[in-house]
């Protein structure tokens, strides 16, 4: 997306920035407090619950930016980069779900799939820079 | 679709970063639009109209 220029990109940055720091700490409260034991049952349950909940906190917000990007040709940008990421997320934890299946690789758990989604951001940023390059298909 | 947007902006002076300031868009919108990347809405597209003070079909044209 480059450096936040307008009202909607700078809340963006913001929300994602509050999201990985409610992470962090959900994050390391999860593993000391419910990994070491010292919280059971249904508040271990809440507790683990936090850390996924502020990394959906990042997806609430790029779904936001979508809805708030008032500049239709970076808002179409943006739709070609979340379409590219969640193609390349779906295809890659498909994949390997039917190679785990048939024990052709190893068990990945399944809080990855959140990384290949940012990965995939990543993958959509630079199809929207080699279309743009190309000169043709940004419509 | 074919635009003379760079035309009409360079018979004013203007720089894409003053259309896109008058158009309240991006300077990559304005860039995009005037080098065929990216086809306006039709709300943009009358909104540049109305800036020009021209109807739509004298800025846009099929290829």
């Amino acid at each position: 997306m480059g450096y936040p220029r307008n009202p909607a990109q700078r809340r963006y940055v913001l929300r994602v920035a509050v999201a990985m720091a409610a992470y962090i700490v959900t994050l390391a409260a999860a593993i000391r407090l419910v990994g070491g034991g010292a919280v059971t049952g249904p508040p271990a349950y809440l507790l683990a619950l936090l850390p996924g909940l502020s990394v959906a906190g990042v997806f609430w917000a790029v779904a936001r930016l979508l809805v708030e990007e008032q500049d239709e040709y970076l808002r179409m940008l943006l739709v070609r980069q979340v379409l590219v990421a969640s193609g390349f997320t779906l295809t890659v934890a498909t994949i390997w779900g039917f190679f785990e299946n048939l024990r052709l690789v190893a068990h990945v758990d399944a809080f990855y799939i959140a990384v290949l989604f940012f990965f995939g951001l990543g993958l959509g940023s630079c199809y929207n820079w080699l279309a743009l390059r190309g000169g043709g298909e940004g419509r | 679709m074919r635009n003379r947007l760079k035309v009409l902006r360079a018979e004013r002076d203007w720089s894409q970063s003053d259309l896109a300031e008058r158009l309240d868009v991006s300077r990559q919108s304005v860039n995009a639009i005037e080098t065929g990347r990216y086809d306006p809405s039709l709300p943009l597209a009358f909104k540049i109209a109305e800036l020009f003070d021209l109807p739509i079909e004298e800025i846009f044209s099929k290829d």
